[in-house]
C-alpha cells in the first residue's frame, strides 16, 4: 500500500494560530483584499531568518539551453562564434548579452557551470534532472518536488502542494511515492483552472453528492473493513476535490485580478504569468513549483533562437527573484534555472548547436543557497570535453534537499521493496556556507 | 506552444467548419435513425459449440486448476466467498478483453442465454469482435514496445499494434507472433514487426550514428517474454541473491548486436560483434552470445535473433509460457497471479494455477484464447469480490490467496472507454457508427492524458488523485455525455422511453454499473425522479448517471 496523504488534518495548535492571524488580518485592514484563506496561508508561510527553506521554484529550459549564450559565455573565443557577453556587479562573472536584467541580480544568484550527465537524449535526460537518477526499468524515481512535498507537508493549505505550470510532455512525477505527489498540471494561468466549478446548479451538485452516500454505502458491504482508508481512497480524493473547489487559495492560480504593476516586469507571454503565478502559490503555501520555457533546441539558427529565447526569459527569471524577494520569501525559497543539458561548442553546418551533456550551467538562487558565486568552469577553446571541478546532477538535488532540511541521503522503501535514497549525490557546500 | 497570433484566413476556415459541421450533423442524424429504424440484430457469436466448454479435457483441466486453489484455502484455513453473479463476471471479461463495461444492448443478450453457458458464449461474442483485438494489441504493446512514440521516421507505433491485432484477431499462436517480433526484418512500415527493434533506435553520442540498443532490445525481452528483470544487473552483479550475474544480462544482448537498420530496414551486419565493459574492468570484452538459462534449448545454427527467438519460445522453455500466463492472468484480474507481472522464479515456488495453466498453454501449441477460456472458466475467477456475510468482511489475506476477487483501480483507458459506453444503449465497438468511434477516440486521448496514464506500470497499485476526481465531478466528457441530449445520451433517452420510474431506474444501473439496484437505492433515486416530466426529468437522470459515474464501483474492477 501507498503511504496516506500528505496531508494530515489540522490540530488545535493551527487553529490558535490562525485565528490570532485573523484578526491581525482585520487590523492591517486588508483583508478585504486578499481571501481570507490565502491571507492566512500567506502568513503562516512567513519563516524567522536562518531557517530551512520551504519551497522551491524550477524554471526548466526544455530543450537543452546553450550554455554560451545563457550562463556561460566565452567572447571572443572560438567557440563562442560571435555571441557577446556583459559584465555583471561580479567581478570577472560574465553573462550572455541577451540577459542584462539577470545580470544586474548576480549577487543574488549562483551558477554551477560545470554540471554534467551521461544523458544525451531529450526524455532520458529529463528524467534525470527532474529526479537525480537515470532511467532505470525497475523502479520509477520520485521527481525533486514529489520528494519535497512528501516531506514538508502543509496542513494548512487546501490546494496542492506540487504544481507544473505549463508543462511539456514530461512533467514531474511522484514516481515510487505514488501518482497522489504528481504535479498538478495547469495551463497558462491567464485562464482559469478547469474543472474546479461544478457543472450544475449547487442545490443539484449536493443532490449529486448525497446519491454518492447510498451508492457508497452499498459498495461497501461485505468488503474489507477499511475499504476507504485502506484501499479506495477514493471520498478522501473526492473531499479534496472539493475542499480545493470551495477554496480561496485557488485564486492564486489566477494572476488576471493582479495589478498591472505587478504583471508587467514578467512580460506578457505564458512564461512570465507562469512565473508570476509560481511566485503566487508559493506565497500560498505550495512547496514546489516547476515552470516550462520550450524552444531551447535549437538545432539550427542557435544564436538567433537564443535572442528571442532570452528576451522571454530574462524579464521573467529577474522579476521572480525580485518579486520573492519583496515579498520576503527569497530566503525561503530555492530558485533553480536550467535545461537538461547544455549545447556543444561547435556549431554545426545550420549554425545550430547540437546537445551537450559534458559541462553546462544550471543558476541557482534563494532559500540559503549563498548568491554570487560560480561554481566549475568549462573550456574557452571548447577542445577539453571534461569542464574544471565537475558537478554531476545528482549533486544539485542533494543541495536543494538540504537546503530545504531534509536529509538527501535518507533511504526510503520503495514500492519494489527495494531501498533508494532521496539522492545520491553530494551536496555542494560552497553554495551553502 | 502559444496557437499562432491571430485567427486564421478567414476563407479556408470557414468552409472546413461548414464541412465539418454538416458532416456531423449527417453523421448524428444517421446514428438515430439507425438506431430508430434498422432493427440491429443481437449481439451473438457466429460460432460458439457450448458442449466443448462442459466436457474433458476442458472441464479437467479446469478443475485441476481449481483444485490447486482450493488446497491452498484449505491450507490456510481460508473459506473462498460465494460466486459473483453473472453480470458482475461480464463486466470484468468486458473490461478486461474490450477495455470498457458492457453496453446495454450485450446485457440483454446475455439474460437470453441459459447461465451456465454465458461466460464461454460471451467470450466466443468477444473475440470475434475487433475492438477485442485492437484493445488487447494496445496491451501487449505497452509490455513490448512501450507507450512512447519513440524515435520519429523509423518506428510506427500504430502500425505496430494494428499488426498485434492482426495478429491477434487471426488468434495466431503466442510463440509465432513472439518469434516474429524478436527475428523479424525489413522496413517499418511494409513489415511493422519490425517496430519492436526500431523503438529502441537510439543515437549513438560518440558516433552519431542511429543504431537499436541492444540494452533495451535484451531488457525488453527478458521481461515481456521470459518474465525475469535481469536488467537490474545491467550494470552491476545481482544484490537482491538471485543468482544473475552482470555477464548473463550481456550475453543476452549480443543475440540483438547484428541488428542494424539502413535503407532496406532492419538487417543483420554478420560481422558484428558485441563489445561491453564489466564493472571493476578496465578494457572493453567481445560479448559472446549465449543463453542465460537452459542452453541445451538454443539452436546451434541460424542467425543470432532467429536463434534467440526459437530459444524463448520452445515449449521446454517454461518461462516463456509462465510469463504468457501471468499477463493474461492479469488483463482479466487486473493483478497478475505472481508480483510484478514481469518478475517471475525461474524455479518456483508457484502459486496455485500457473503451472497446470503453463501445461496447457503449452499443449495447446500456445493458444491465447483457450489460456483466456481456461482462466476465465476457473472458480477463482468468478468468485465474488465481497463477501455474502456482511459479518464476515473479507480480508487482504483472502484477497492475496484469491479467496475472494480482488478490487483494483481500473486503468484510465478502462474508464475513459466505460463512460462513453455507458452513455450509449448501443455497443460502441468496430462495427459502431464512425461518429461515435471518432467520437470515443478523441474523447478518450484527451481524457486519458488529463487523468494520467499509467504507462508500461500496467498492474502496479495506483493511488487516486485530485486531478482524477476533478474530472469525473466537473470534466467536459462526463458533463457532456450525460447531460440533456435526446440524440447522444442514454440517460436522456431512457428517461423518456422508460415506462415507469423503476425501469429508469434499473436501465441507468445496467448501463454505468451493470448491476441492478439495491432497494435502497432503487427507493433513493425513484423518489428523484418521482414521476417528472421534459426538462425535469433529464436533469434527474443526469444527476442519476453522475452519482453512478463517480462512485468508487464505477472506477474499480470487483
Amino acid at each position: 500500500m501507498r503511504p496516506p496523504f500528505d496531508h494530515a488534518p489540522c490540530g488545535t495548535s493551527d487553529h490558535l494560530t490562525r485565528r490570532t492571524l485573523l484578526k491581525a488580518a482585520g487590523l492591517a485592514g486588508i483583508s478585504w483584499l486578499t481571501p481570507l484563506s490565502q491571507l492566512l496561508a500567506v502568513e503562516a508561510e512567513r519563516a524567522p531568518k536562518n531557517a530551512p527553506a520551504k519551497s522551491v521554484i524550477l524554471l526548466w529550459l526544455a530543450g537543452g539551453p546553450s550554455q554560451l549564450e545563457t550562463f556561460d559565455p566565452h567572447q571572443g573565443s572560438k567557440i563562442a562564434h560571435g555571441s557577446t557577453a556583459i559584465t555583471t556587479p561580479l567581478k570577472g562573472v560574465k553573462l550572455a548579452s541577451g540577459l542584462p536584467r539577470v545580470a544586474e541580480l548576480m549577487n543574488d544568484i549562483s551558477l554551477v557551470r560545470s554540471v554534467v550527465s551521461k544523458e544525451g537524449d531529450h526524455e532520458r535526460a529529463f528524467y534525470n534532472i527532474k529526479t537525480g537518477y537515470r532511467i532505470n526499468p525497475t523502479v520509477v524515481h520520485a521527481s525533486m518536488g514529489s520528494i519535497i512535498t512528501h516531506e514538508l507537508p502543509n496542513s494548512a493549505i487546501e490546494i496542492p502542494t506540487h504544481v507544473s505550470i505549463i508543462p511539456n510532455q514530461w512533467p514531474a512525477r511522484g514516481g515510487y511515492l505514488g501518482a497522489q505527489y504528481d504535479a498538478f498540471r495547469v495551463d497558462d494561468p491567464r485562464n482559469s483552472v478547469p474543472d474546479l466549478k461544478p457543472r450544475v446548479s449547487d442545490e443539484r451538485h449536493q443532490r449529486r453528492l448525497a446519491g454518492l452516500d447510498i451508492v457508497e454505502s452499498q459498495f461497501a458491504v461485505g468488503r474489507l473493513a477499511n475499504l476507504e482508508q485502506k484501499r479506495t481512497q477514493h471520498r478522501t480524493s473526492i473531499d479534496r476535490a472539493l475542499k480545493m473547489m470551495s477554496s480561496d487559495q485557488i485564486s492564486a492560480f489566477d494572476i488576471s485580478s493582479a495589478p498591472e504593476s505587478e504583471k508587467k516586469p514578467y512580460g506578457d507571454n505564458r512564461f512570465g504569468r507562469a512565473c508570476l503565478a509560481a511566485v503566487r502559490l508559493i506565497e500560498t503555501g505550495v512547496r514546489c513549483v516547476e515552470v516550462t520555457l520550450n524552444g531551447w533546441d535549437t538545432h539550427a539558427n542557435n544564436a538567433e533562437e537564443h535572442v528571442k529565447q532570452n528576451a522571454i526569459l530574462d524579464p521573467a527569471f529577474s522579476a521572480l527573484i525580485k518579486d520573492l524577494k519583496r515579498r520576503n520569501l527569497l530566503d525561503s525559497t530555492v530558485v533553480l534555472c536550467g535545461g537538461e543539458f547544455g549545447r556543444t561548442p561547435k556549431l554545426n553546418p545550420v549554425e545550430g548547436r547540437d546537445h551537450w551533456p559534458h559541462g553546462f550551467t544550471i543558476a541557482m538562487a534563494g532559500g540559503g543557497i549563498k548568491g554570487g558565486r560560480v561554481i566549475g568552469s568549462t573550456d574557452p577553446s571548447g577542445e577539453k570535453e571534461e569542464p574544471e571541478d565537475p558537478r554531476a546532477v545528482e549533486d544539485l538535488h542533494a543541495t536543494v534537499f538540504r537546503a530545504l532540511g531534509i536529509d538527501h541521503t535518507r533511504q526510503f522503501m520503495t514500492d519494489v521493496g527495494r531501498p533508494l535514497a532521496f539522492s545520491q549525490g553530494k551536496v555542494i557546500e560552497e553554495l551553502l556556507a | 506552444m502559444n496557437p499562432p497570433p491571430g485567427p486564421a484566413p478567414e476563407s479556408s476556415s470557414s468552409w472546413k467548419r461548414n464541412l465539418a459541421f454538416t458532416t456531423l450533423v449527417l453523421a448524428a442524424a444517421g446514428t438515430v435513425i439507425g438506431s430508430l429504424w434498422t432493427p440491429a440484430p443481437p449481439p451473438a457469436p457466429k460460432q460458439h459449440s457450448s458442449d466443448e466448454y462442459e466436457r474433458a479435457p476442458f472441464s479437467q483441466a479446469v478443475a485441476r486448476i481449481d483444485n490447486e486453489f482450493a488446497d491452498r484455502w484449505k491450507e490456510r484455513g481460508l473459506r473462498p466467498v460465494d460466486s459473483a453473479d453473472d453480470l458482475t463476471i461480464l463486466r470484468r471479461l468486458t473490461l478486461g478483453l474490450a477495455g470498457a463495461v458492457p453496453s446495454l444492448e450485450e446485457i440483454q443478450a446475455i439474460d437470453k442465454i441459459p447461465s451456465e453457458e454465458r461466460v464461454q458464449w460471451w467470450l466466443s461474442y468477444l473475440f470475434e469482435n475487433r475492438r477485442t483485438s485492437d484493445y488487447l494489441a494496445e496491451r501487449l504493446a505497452r509490455a513490448t514496445v512501450g507507450v512512447e512514440d519513440g524515435p520519429f521516421l523509423v518506428y510506427r507505433r500504430r502500425r505496430m499494434v494494428d499488426w498485434l491485432a492482426d495478429e491477434i484477431d487471426a488468434n495466431r499462436p503466442y510463440d509465432q507472433l513472439v518469434r516474429n517480433l524478436v527475428n523479424s526484418e525489413g522496413v517499418w512500415t511494409t513489415q511493422p514487426e519490425v517496430n519492436f527493434i526500431t523503438a529502441t533506435m537510439t543515437k549513438d553520442p560518440e558516433t552519431g550514428k542511429s543504431r537499436p540498443d541492444v540494452v533495451r532490445l535484451a531488457a525488453r525481452t527478458t521481461r515481456a517474454f521470459l518474465g525475469v528483470r535481469i536488467d537490474c544487473v545491467q550494470c552491476h552483479d545481482d544484490m537482491f541473491g538471485d543468482h544473475w550475474k552482470q555477464e548473463h544480462f550481456h550475453q543476452l544482448a549480443a543475440f540483438y548486436a547484428q541488428s542494424d537498420v539502413g535503407l532496406t530496414g532492419v538487417r543483420e551486419q554478420k560481422k558484428r560483434t558485441y563489445q561491453y565493459r564489466f564493472l571493476d574492468e578496465t578494457n572493453n570484452v567481445t560479448v559472446p552470445a549465449i543463453a542465460p538459462f537452459q542452453p541445451e534449448l538454443m539452436p546451434a545454427t541460424g542467425d543470432l535473433r532467429e536463434r534467440l527467438a526459437a530459444w524463448i519460445t520452445h515449449p521446454e522453455n517454461r518461462s516463456f509460457a509462465r510469463t504468457a500466463v501471468n499477463r493474461v492472468w492479469a488483463l482479466l484480474f487486473n493483478r497478475p497471479l505472481i508480483e510484478p507481472v514481469d518478475d517471475i522464479p525461474l524455479h518456483g515456488p508457484f502459486p496455485p494455477g500457473m503451472e497446470p495453466l503453463a501445461d496447457e498453454f503449452i499443449r495447446s501449441g500456445f493458444d491465447l484464447r483457450h489460456l483466456i477460456r481456461l482462466i476465465a472458466a476457473t472458480r477463482t475467477f468468478q468468485l465474488d469480490s465481497k463477501s455474502s456475510d456482511p459479518s464476515r468482511p473479507t480480508t487482504e489475506t483472502d484477497e492475496y490467496h484469491w479467496a475472494v476477487f480482488p478490487l483494483s483501480r481500473l486503468r484510465p483507458d478502462q474508464v475513459a472507454g466505460s463512460i462513453l459506453q455507458a452513455s450509449n444503449l448501443r455497443t460502441i465497438d468496430a462495427n459502431a457508427h464512425i461518429f461515435h468511434r471518432v467520437v470515443r477516440f478523441f474523447n478518450e486521448r484527451d481524457f486519458i492524458k488529463r487523468y494520467g496514464d499509467f504507462g508500461e506500470d500496467e498492474f502496479g497499485e495506483h493511488a487516486g488523485t485530485i486531478p482524477q476526481r476533478l474530472l469525473l465531478m466537473n470534466g467536459k466528457m462526463v458533463q457532456e455525455r450525460t447531460g440533456d441530449n435526446m440524440v447522444l445520451n442514454a440517460s436522456t433517452r431512457i428517461g423518456a422511453l422508460a415506462p415507469d420510474d423503476s425501469t429508469a431506474v434499473r436501465t441507468a444501473y445496467h448501463c454505468v454499473l451493470t448491476r441492478d439496484p439495491t432497494p435502497k437505492e432503487a427507493r433513493h433515486f425513484e423518489e428523484l425522479l418521482g414521476n417528472t416530466k421534459g426538462k425535469n426529468r433529464n436533469r434527474a437522470m443526469a444527476d442519476l448517471f453522475w452519482t453512478l459515474m463517480n462512485s468508487t464501483e464505477f472506477s474499480w474492477n470487483h
